[in-house]
């Protein structure tokens, strides 16, 4: 059996790979985009590291990172959670990047954690998400549960929002719903609603079929004014809104208010029977300011350069803002520090500020690593875009332990 | 005087049938995975140009325990023509099964510092589960890795292949068996996570999971599983049992015919690729720091297949070769050239079953066999082995 | 001296204005810009009581997000020009400030309403029945005059039932026991559930004091709910058809080429995918060249998706799969490798985000069986589609000369070649039909859920299962297979959840096929095993 010599030569192949890459240049800093570009979440993920690239392009632009030109690191985790901690690794041990920009669902979040914290990486975590969670090495530059989900519900609960009694949360099955619909139980306890008036509702990843679920809906609806709160993932809100338009369920008598539907995931549905339904970011496309209207046109016109698909139609999101917003924030903590290392950079984060193309001046907090974001409620419109129909005066301050679960108390701060 | 027949060697068949070349690649293999890389990772420092970084190391354990599961799978497609497409189902259910442990053995460092693992603790549960107790013991946990996926093959399999189904069909349900298993495994009720799965381990019989050494001795047990199965499978193909099976893969009615019960056979079979899986998916959870339900998605099943066939079915080195080069290429490819991933393991698949379907293991000894035939009167030890086996 | 004689003139041009044309008060409108919701509706209702088709026009523009306003005038936005509100004149020049007016839904849902009360008034029967079912509790007490007033001037029966109705809601919440034991009798006719809801309030002691009341609210419950368990089997049981006829859609194709050549195509999935981007790339195509013709685009697109994926399956089966017909294992894996590069080719050219594929409007809304049963009109086309394909395809199979080939060849493939059917001919071409199919199922698909690069995957563990279930090469087992799994499906999702359905689903198959390994309809005769 001499090609047992084989294995010895693969074994070999690999010790090769070891091999650290030559030498780094001196004028270049690398950074890693570890974003999803196949699989399921590409559909979310690839419009995230096209910000990216075109962030670091502008940067560069303007002279880079302390003299040096950024580099982008590219890798695809094709939405598989054990890659997305390999991918993590290669990049921060054999690329040697200083930073890395990425993730979007909690999973690969979670999974690339013992990651960053083993070798002291630095994370920029861009995604609205559930909270209960407080890492040194990562900056959420996305929305906790009290800067989306809480607001949202406290807007529909209002005269304005159609003064909701009775509350459906309807989710997929995972953490970031599951946190979400706890954290929204003991607000609405705290409200006085209660658990008759709450019905809380998982289905998988991928769910199409939603027709016995709207049946649902309508029944409890039934019971008084009721409010849907969905926490759906992805793909599967199509057909759920789909489903909702044939039961001819307007938005007028039950309004559904989604915490993951941005104007990328409107791209691929007739928003038609959709008009008047609701969604709770901290960014949205059609905010009329001066910063927000050169984005959406930075971005287009890159899009446009790119050649990517749909370019004349692209749209822009919250976590497109956040990435947008994490580089810079970033850049500037670099300058600030005069240095790469992810312990300098870290300390020099806080109280970074950025006039964000949210029209409001965003602050990352000095303690507990979170942006301090605007809130604003939008429902959609037939073209795709939101009407902005409240939003909060000043940014708030996230509170990334819920003060509704039981034991955070102590744990507010870094 | 009597005269009492030579007593029949457990091992003579085995070492008979293996040339010394095999041994030799078995020896340095394992002076490679034990000495070599040991040395390289912890011993060099980071800086010299020969150190093995943790990266790599992770990548070839985990690559290590891929070879076993397409090792086990190629013990019963290539030697008894059953061809599974749930194979992941086994593997991720050793995998679960060990990670029960290492979430116990997180112990109270976890996000919210309870008893309980992070993922019970925001689904509001107050306790463990029956089928959680007694995980904390690694002894427990090590014999659920072993039973839990034993006892479902065990059971599948008795009902499938008691009513004779077989070929494309066989491999249609165990993809639904893999698929429901998937879904059950989705839903956090059921208590495993849910989508989270298993992650932020920190520990493994004490030892720190992230620290050099124990990422060492991973790779280094990942290894020794892969030669064992190497070394135990290959003694089950050229004993009289392989060569039923072999009849099994080629005409079973014939072989029923005879008299033979081929049940126990695939059931036994079926059963040891199951555990060997298992093993293998028990090693890569510590490895990778994280198990979750895509493991049991039907398209990492198929991969499994295709990485048997791409190192050569029915001989089960090259299985693992084929499980070391696809896992190589995806790898590279998901870096260099994230877009053509998907396009190359596509053309892969049909340029394998079209033009290669012996694999490279058999490509070469197709090649070798047809050059040592134009010297007439060379030794070919390739069909030596033939010769003893078949 | 010419005043005189023109006066008749005047007067009888004054006289045949019909009423209400006088031009909407500029005061009442500006109520509509203004800041705060409750103005708004306050403005609202005002404007509906002063009536009148210009009104409607303004609250229609109000919900269309069409109403701006430019230093305290109102106008409407017509696409091309700006109309002013209270005059009803264009304008010649868009002003410079001009704000778009925006409402939440609170304020929507009173324009709404507002709107469907006028539209009573109006002189197409179908617009006030369609007004009328739009009204649903949205009558406030001071709109009621308006609301008898449209009762007594209607005709048509059913139109006042429904009004009859709307009323009845509206006077629950009067202070005289009388009306409300009127409103309750009357609320005995209705079915849905908000009437339910209302009735069940009444019929509470705690929202109801009066006993006779009470009395007749139970008796107008128990009415209601008999109605809407009917309802709701209606209902189950078409979700279950429903679902039935896609996975028959999706499941037929795979049948017929799983029949004849015994491969299992793992990029079945895929066909399904390209059925439905034919049809965004034709309802592209439409928008582009043919705007007015979009509601058409589905018809055209059908013989579109069926050749897309015809000539994909032709292409598969000459390349990849005739080589490996008598290898069923390796066709599996080799179909599978076709399926990754199909689903990579589809990211590569449409992007890896889902496209928007919008319902024509004959088929978007449903027909309404019972108040609480609406059958939607897409999945109402889609059985219907699914039953004209499977009739097309029975025709195929048993009077076309194709069709006996191939059903020579699905029953015994060396026979066949014998007495001179060209086996791999009937085999490419019965394999693009199987694939044609797909792309009809796609393409019906598209109309309903996503259309991305991996929906295929979604639909193919389904399609094996009702292949497996059914039986190879039989029509009729997998359209018994099909409905049986999608009724079955859909019933148990009402009491278990759809993951659990859906393993409970699974493990049926699994056990069902150990015991009965050919399928539902075996076939007949000696099975040599190959």
């Amino acid at each position: 059996m001499r090609f047992r010599l084989s294995t010895l030569a693969a074994l070999a192949a690999l010790l090769a790979l070891a091999l650290p890459i030559a030498a780094r240049s001196e004028d270049t800093i690398k950074v890693g985009i570890l974003h999803s570009l196949s699989g399921t979440m590409a559909i979310s993920e690839t419009a995230l590291k096209e910000t990216a690239l075109m962030t670091i392009a502008e940067i560069n632009a303007a002279g880079g990172v302390m003299g040096k030109k950024l580099v982008p690191v590219v890798v695809d985790p094709a939405s598989n959670w054990p890659l997305f901690a390999e991918k993590a690794r290669q990049l921060i041990s054999q690329d040697k990047v200083a930073v890395v920009f990425g993730c979007w669902t909690s999973v690969s979040r979670k999974s690339v954690l013992p990651v960053f914290s083993e070798l002291n990486g630095l994370l920029f975590y861009p995604v609205q998400y559930e909270g209960e969670e407080l890492e040194k090495n990562v900056f959420y530059t996305g929305a906790a549960p009290n800067q989306q989900a809480i607001p949202a519900v406290e807007y529909l609960m209002s005269p304005d929002g159609g003064g909701a009694k009775r509350f459906f949360l309807l989710g997929t099955d995972y953490v970031y719903p599951r946190t979400t619909n706890k954290i929204l139980r003991a607000f609405l306890h705290s409200k006085g609603v209660q658990d008759k008036d709450i019905a809380e509702v998982y289905t998988p990843f991928g769910h199409g079929d939603y027709q016995t679920i709207v049946a649902n809906i309508k029944q409890f609806a039934a019971g008084g004014k009721t409010a849907v709160i969905s926490t759906i993932n992805g793909d599967s809100n199509v057909p759920f809104y789909k489903e909702l338009g044939n039961a001819g369920l307007k938005a007028t008598d039950v309004p559904v208010v989604a915490f993951s539907v941005g104007e990328e995931e409107l791209r691929g549905v007739d928003t038609r029977p959709l008009v008047g339904h609701l969604a709770a970011w901290n960014y949205f496309m059609s905010l009329k300011n001066p910063e927000n209207a050169a984005f959406v046109q930075k971005y287009r016109a890159w899009a446009k350069k790119r050649n990517l698909p749909n370019a004349d139609k692209a749209v822009t999101n919250d976590p497109m803002e956040a990435t947008y917003v994490g580089i810079h924030m970033w850049k500037q903590a670099v300058e600030k520090a005069h240095s790469t290392a992810t312990d300098k950079v870290i300390a020099a984060m806080a109280g970074q500020t950025f006039n964000a193309p949210s029209g409001f001046v965003l602050t990352m907090d000095p303690t507990n690593h979170h942006l301090h974001k605007p809130v604003f409620i939008g429902e959609i419109r037939a073209d795709g875009q939101f009407n902005v129909v409240w939003k909060t005066r000043e940014p708030i301050r996230a509170q990334p332990w819920s003060p509704f679960i039981t034991g955070n108390e102590s744990k507010q701060n870094m | 005087m009597e005269v009492r027949p030579p007593r029949r060697s457990l091992l003579r068949p085995v070492l008979a049938a293996t040339p010394r070349a095999g041994w030799w690649g078995l020896a340095s293999a394992a002076a490679i995975a034990f000495l070599v890389v040991p040395a390289l990772h912890l011993l060099v420092p980071p800086s010299s140009p020969l150190h093995v970084s943790d990266y790599a190391v992770a990548v070839a354990g985990k690559i290590a325990c891929y070879a076993t599961v397409a090792v086990a799978l190629d013990l019963i497609w290539g030697y008894a023509g059953i061809l599974s497409l749930g194979h992941g189902l086994f593997f991720a259910l050793g995998g679960y099964a060990f990670g029960m442990y290492l979430m116990r053995a997180i112990g109270h460092d976890g996000v919210y510092q309870s008893d309980l693992p992070d993922f019970m603790v925001f689904l509001d549960w107050k306790a463990y589960p029956w089928y959680w107790r007694g995980t904390e013991h690694p002894g427990w946990a090590l014999a659920l890795v072993v039973l839990v996926p034993g006892i479902v093959a065990f059971v599948f399999g008795w009902f499938a292949f008691r009513s004779r189904v077989r070929g494309v069909y066989f491999s249609i349900i165990t993809q639904a068996l893999t698929y429901a298993a998937m879904l059950l495994f989705f839903r956090n009720d059921t208590g495993f996570g849910g989508n989270n799965g298993f992650t932020d381990f920190k520990r493994i019989f004490g030892f720190p999971v992230a620290a050099p050494g124990t990422r060492v001795a991973l790779f280094a047990a990942s290894v020794l599983v892969l030669l064992v199965t190497l070394v135990v499978c290959r003694w089950l193909v050229v004993s009289r049992f392989g060569r039923v099976l072999r009849a099994i893969r080629d005409g079973e009615s014939r072989l029923v015919c005879l008299g033979y019960d081929t049940l126990w056979y695939k059931l036994l079979v079926w059963t040891l690729s199951a555990v060997l899986c298992a093993i293998a998916g028990a090693l890569y959870v510590p490895q990778v720091g994280i198990i979750n339900p895509s493991e049991m998605s039907p398209a990492n099943s198929i991969e499994i297949a295709i990485w048997v066939a791409v190192g050569g079915r029915g001989t089960l080195v090259g299985a693992a070769l084929g499980a070391v080069l696809v896992n190589l290429a995806k790898s590279w490819f998901t870096q260099a050239m994230p877009e053509l991933w998907l396009f190359f393991l596509g053309f892969l698949f049909v340029a394998v079953t079209l033009f290669v379907p012996d694999g490279v293991v058999g490509l070469v000894r197709k090649v070798r066999r047809r050059r040592r035939a134009q010297v007439p009167g060379a030794a070919d030890p390739d069909r030596a082995v033939e010769e003893v086996v078949a | 001296m010419l005043l005189p004689r023109l006066l008749p003139l005047l007067a009888l041009a004054l006289a045949a204005r019909p009423a209400g044309a006088a031009s909407l008060d500029p005061a009442l409108l500006k109520g509509l810009a203004a800041e705060d919701s409750g103005d708004k509706i306050a403005a609202i209702r005002a404007l509906t009581l002063a009536g009148g088709p210009e009104a409607a026009t303004v609250l229609q523009a109000l919900a269309d997000d069409r109403l701006q306003v430019s230093r305290e005038r109102i106008l409407i936005d017509e696409g091309d020009r700006l109309r002013d509100a209270a005059t009803g004149e264009p304008l010649a020049r868009a002003p410079g400030d001009v704000e778009a007016i925006t409402i939440n839904n609170r304020v929507r849902r009173v324009a709404e309403g507002s709107l469907a009360l006028l539209r009573l008034f109006d002189a197409s029967r179908s617009v006030r029945a369609q007004a009328a079912e739009a009204l649903g509790g949205t009558v406030t007490p001071e709109l009621l005059p308006l609301l008898e007033r449209a009762l007594a001037e209607e005709k048509v029966r059913a139109i006042r039932e429904t009004l009859e109705i709307v009323r009845a809601r509206t006077q629950l919440g009067s202070s005289e026991p009388a009306l409300r034991l009127a409103a309750v009798k009357a609320l005995g006719a209705g079915g849905t559930l908000a009437v339910r809801s209302l009735l069940a309030g009444a019929a509470d002691p705690a929202g109801e004091p009066d006993a006779a009341v009470r009395k007749a609210a139970a008796a107008s419950l128990a009415a209601v709910d008999r109605r809407l368990l009917l309802a709701d089997a209606v209902n189950r049981t078409f979700s279950g058809l429903s679902l039935g006829s896609i996975l028959l859609l999706a499941a037929l194709g795979l049948a017929i080429t799983y029949g004849i050549m015994g491969v299992i195509n793992m990029a079945h999935g895929e066909l399904l995918m390209i059925g439905a981007y034919a049809g965004y790339a034709v309802q592209s195509l439409f928008r582009a060249r043919f705007p007015g013709g979009h509601d058409w685009y589905v018809v055209a697109a059908i013989p579109v998706a069926f050749g897309a994926a015809f000539v994909v399956g032709v292409a598969m089966e000459r390349a990849v799969i005739r080589h490996l017909y008598r290898r069923p294992l390796e066709s599996l894996l080799a179909t599978w490798g076709l399926s990754l590069v199909l689903i990579q080719a589809a990211r590569v050219s449409f992007g890896a985000q889902n496209v928007q594929v919008a319902n024509p409007s004959w088929m978007s809304g449903g027909v309404t069986l019972l108040p609480s049963a609406v059958l939607p009109w897409n999945r109402l086309v889609i059985v219907g589609f699914s039953l004209a394909v499977l009739a097309a395809t029975w025709l195929l199979l048993t009077r076309t000369r194709l069709g006996m080939f191939v059903r020579a060849v699905t029953q015994n493939r060396a026979m066949a070649g014998c007495v001179g059917v060209p086996t791999s001919r009937v085999d490419t071409l019965a394999f693009g039909l199987g694939a044609g199919i797909a792309g009809l199922g796609g393409l019906a698909l598209s109309q309903i859920s996503n259309v991305g690069p991996e929906m295929g995957q979604l639909y193919i563990v389904d399609s094996f299962m009702v292949v497996v279930l059914g039986g190879v090469g039989q029509l009729a087992g997998a359209v018994l297979a099909a409905l049986g799994l999608g009724v079955a499906s859909k019933f148990l999702e009402g009491v278990t959840g759809a993951v659990v359905a859906k393993i409970a689903v699974l493990a049926f198959v699994v056990v069902f096929i150990q015991r009965r390994p050919q399928g539902l309809f075996a076939p007949k005769g000696r099975a040599v095993e190959s």
